[in-house]
């Protein structure tokens, strides 16, 4: 049977949460097909407003509309245009970067990437995702041409960021609350091979993890830290340094160079569905913390690595975040000015300190920031980390590390937070009442929210 | 709406004049809760612990009249409530009588008053505020049960048994929710030193009314659809429910 082109259909209501698991709530789930669709769902929206869903990885609340309606962005995927002579494409909004990277890696092209490749177009750009390359290259939000918007208001528009500034620079990193973003033209990075060369380095402590982050990232590309949350005292802060650059062509082996843009990621592991909570503990982390730094040599230069190893590690074991179990986990990133070394070691400290297992703590040194309204990255020290739920102390935890972080002038990444106090969002982004200026305008009678436009208020 | 760990930003008591209930909006507000209602028989009585709240920094602190008893009323006061503030993230269900033992087993209007009130009233303003919560997409309601709805005791088994009600109906009620968004916290402290109890001879792991106001926050942070408070109680229950009834009537509880 043909599906019914004419109405799209009104969807069904469904418990939604975002990869975190926490504060689920329920919603209308509708699926439209294309430009229309969304026109005729946003034109009927519940008295309690819509949202767009790309793939449903931000951590946080932002993609989840209690009581309203909550549109699935993931059917309006496909290439639209194309210009592969000048790396420029146009995609529906829906379309995953996984997909997309799938086609154009093997055409020797490649987007900004978040940790994980399946996100949406349409959410890299409402979170305006960063990469291990944001020092050099920016943001996803950076490599956007124009992008096509259909607001609460009723309209249609054509973003970029020469003739709609504003409106373009509040969409970006907007948090899907100035419309639907419908499609988007971007620009892509010209790559020699699917492999990359990176060089490993096993780091003592924070210092020498920090100083030689300082010393040598503008030799990469792509640079990230991954941190031991649980070495105490003298290792405090041990890590591993991995940097890297897209490989060239007489780099690789001469049995790869005749397939040089070969690109099949699996996943290599898959996640019980169900996973009794409280089995990541202390324990459990400290020994998988003690081998994955064991695993690294003291020092290792030019490894040929795949893309999805480098880039999109958690990838390859699929529904990871179920290993936390039901009661699920919050990621704390923060970002901090370059001089304000000392609010990551507290925070690193505190978080040993507690003992609150900590799958992954990563840290990155951000470039410059760009005029998006509510975009999270700004020059500075990134750090991130995974903390289970249930442990009584860790709201205040992270209250207190709030306190540093805005004490230090830096804020937290809204896509990923799920608890941070309203009132101190002022303060960590000092355009936010330009962003509600505009969100107002493009949005008069409220149609856009989402849970967490409520809890932030946004 | 809750946070990630299990704060709200607004709540709804009933019974707000409760020690426990305040003994716990106190610490919610302490962290992300702006908003609460107090909703008591007489708000007069209410306004001391309002401006109590405030002062913790609470923006909006409201009292208003509601009375358990008063059934017919419910389905409107809940429909003002919500309407006039809006979601509420918490709704905590902390009224109820522990009534005159003695009194009730030859006085049929005091039984009755102990489990209209327990009970019926409880259920009667639940099937509102479910409505109002699923309608809303989230939310938790806590209700306040008790050890001793657990397992009936001659000493004082009309409150018991009206406890004993209301927890059973709030099993089912959670798990009638599952998928809804909301979701509900059945409370079972043991004896504890407040309004309710005074002058009684305090029972074994007797506690205080922060001991379960934290019992519960935890709680909340969990996920946990029961809590004992204090926790050990937990354990004392599930050996208490499988003494035989010849031995159980004969202990001094
Ligand atoms: C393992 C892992 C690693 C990650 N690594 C990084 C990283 O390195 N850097 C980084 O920046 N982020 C990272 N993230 C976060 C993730 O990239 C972002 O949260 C991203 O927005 C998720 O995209 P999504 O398509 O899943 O969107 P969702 O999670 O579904 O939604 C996120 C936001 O985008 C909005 N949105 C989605 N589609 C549209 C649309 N069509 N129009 C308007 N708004 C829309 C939603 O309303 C919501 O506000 C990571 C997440 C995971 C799970
Ligand atoms: N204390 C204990 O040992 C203990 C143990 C287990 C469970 N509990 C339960 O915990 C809850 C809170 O008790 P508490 O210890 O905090 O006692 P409390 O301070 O006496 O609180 C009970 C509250 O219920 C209110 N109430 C009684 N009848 C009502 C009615 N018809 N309509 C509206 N409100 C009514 C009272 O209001 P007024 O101020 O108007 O009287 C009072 O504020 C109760 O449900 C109780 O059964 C208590």
């Amino acid at each position: 049977m043909r599906p019914d082109r004419a109405s799209v259909q009104p969807g069904d209501d469904v418990l939604l949460s975002g990869w975190g698991g926490t504060a689920p709530s329920r919603a209308r789930l509708t699926t439209p097909l294309n430009d229309a669709d969304v026109g005729t769902l946003l034109d009927a929206a519940p008295e309690r407003g819509a949202i767009a869903r790309g793939l449903g990885r931000a951590y946080s609340d932002a993609a989840q509309n209690a009581g309203g309606m909550v549109l699935d962005m993931t059917a309006m995927a496909g290439v639209h245009a194309v210009h592969l002579g000048r790396g420029i494409v146009t995609v529906g909004a829906g379309t995953s970067l996984d997909a997309l990277m799938r086609w154009l890696v093997p055409r020797g092209w490649f987007p900004i990437t978040p940790g994980t490749r399946f996100v949406t177009v349409g959410g890299a750009i409402a979170s305006d995702v960063h990469g291990k390359g944001h020092h050099a290259d920016g943001t996803f939000g950076q490599h956007v041409r124009s992008l096509t918007l259909r607001t609460g208001g009723g309209e249609v528009l054509t973003l970029t960021p020469e003739t709609t500034p504003e409106r373009f620079w509040a969409t970006v990193g907007g948090l899907g609350l100035t419309g639907v973003i419908l499609d988007a033209t971007f620009d892509l990075i010209p790559i020699e091979t699917s492999l990359m060369s990176v060089d490993e380095e096993r780091c003592r402590d924070l210092d020498d993890l920090m100083s030689r982050m300082v010393e040598g990232d503008e030799r990469y590309r792509y640079s990230v830290a991954w941190i031991d949350c649980l070495a105490r005292g003298a290792s405090l802060g041990r890590g591993i340094l991995g940097r890297g650059n897209h490989a060239r062509l007489d780099q690789l082996p001469k049995e790869r160079r005749r397939s040089p843009h070969r690109f099949d990621p699996k996943p290599v592991l898959v996640a019980p569905p169900f996973m009794p909570s409280g089995l990541v503990n202390t324990l459990s982390m400290r020994a998988f913390n003690e081998l994955w730094f064991r695993k690294a040599r003291h020092r290792h230069e030019g490894t040929l690595q795949s893309i999805g190893f480098f880039f999109h590690t958690l990838d390859m074991v699929e529904g990871w975040n179920r290993i936390y179990g039901v009661s699920g986990f919050v990621q704390y990133q923060f970002v901090v000015p370059d001089d304000a070394q000392e609010a990551v070691r507290i925070a690193v400290e505190r978080l040993s300190g507690a003992g609150t297992a900590s799958f992954l703590a990563v840290l990155k040194r951000f470039g410059p920031q760009n005029p998006g309204m509510l975009s999270f990255p700004t020059s500075g020290w990134t750090l991130a980390l995974d903390i289970p739920v249930g442990n009584p102390g860790l709201p205040q935890l992270l209250d207190r590390l709030d306190d540093i972080v805005l004490g230090a002038g830096g804020r937290v990444y809204l896509s990923k937070d799920s608890r941070t106090r309203p009132e101190h969002l002022a303060q960590m982004y000092p355009r936010l009442d330009e962003f509600r200026e505009v969100r107002a305008k493009l949005d008069p009678n409220g149609v856009i929210t989402s849970d967490l436009a409520r809890r932030l208020a946004l | 709406m809750n946070d990630a760990l299990g704060s709200p930003q607004s709540v709804l008591c009933l019974g707000g004049g409760s020690e426990i209930a305040l003994a716990t909006v106190r610490k919610l507000v302490g962290a992300r809760c702006r908003t609460v209602v107090l909703a008591g028989r007489d708000p007069g009585a209410l306004t001391t612990p309002a401006k109590e709240l405030r002062d913790l920094g609470a923006t909006t602190v409201e009292t208003v009249a509601f009375d358990a008893l008063e059934v017919a009323s419910h389905d409107a006061f809940v429909a003002d409530v919500f309407s006039s503030h809006g979601d509420f993230d918490l709704v905590l269900l902390a009224f109820g009588v522990l009534g005159d033992q003695d009194l009730a087993e030859t006085d049929g209007a005091e039984a009755r008053r102990i489990v209209a009130t327990n009970f019926i009233g409880a259920v009667s303003v639940l099937v509102p505020v479910v409505q109002a919560l699923r309608k809303q997409g989230h939310g938790t309601i806590v209700v306040l049960s008790s050890v001793a709805g657990e397992r009936a005791r001659k000493s004082n088994f009309v409150y018991g048994s009206s406890k004993a009600g209301l927890d059973a109906y709030c099993q089912g009620l959670g798990d009638s929710l599952v998928g809804t968004g909301v979701r509900v916290m059945i409370v079972r402290p043991g004896f504890v030193h407040t309004k309710m109890t005074e002058g009684m001879a305090a029972a074994p792991l007797s506690t205080t009314p922060e001991v379960v106001a934290d019992a519960i926050v935890t709680g909340l942070g969990r996920g946990s659809e029961i809590v004992w408070a204090p926790a050990p109680l937990r354990f004392v229950m599930s050996a208490l429910r499988h003494v035989p009834r010849a031995m159980f009537r004969r202990l001094p509880v």
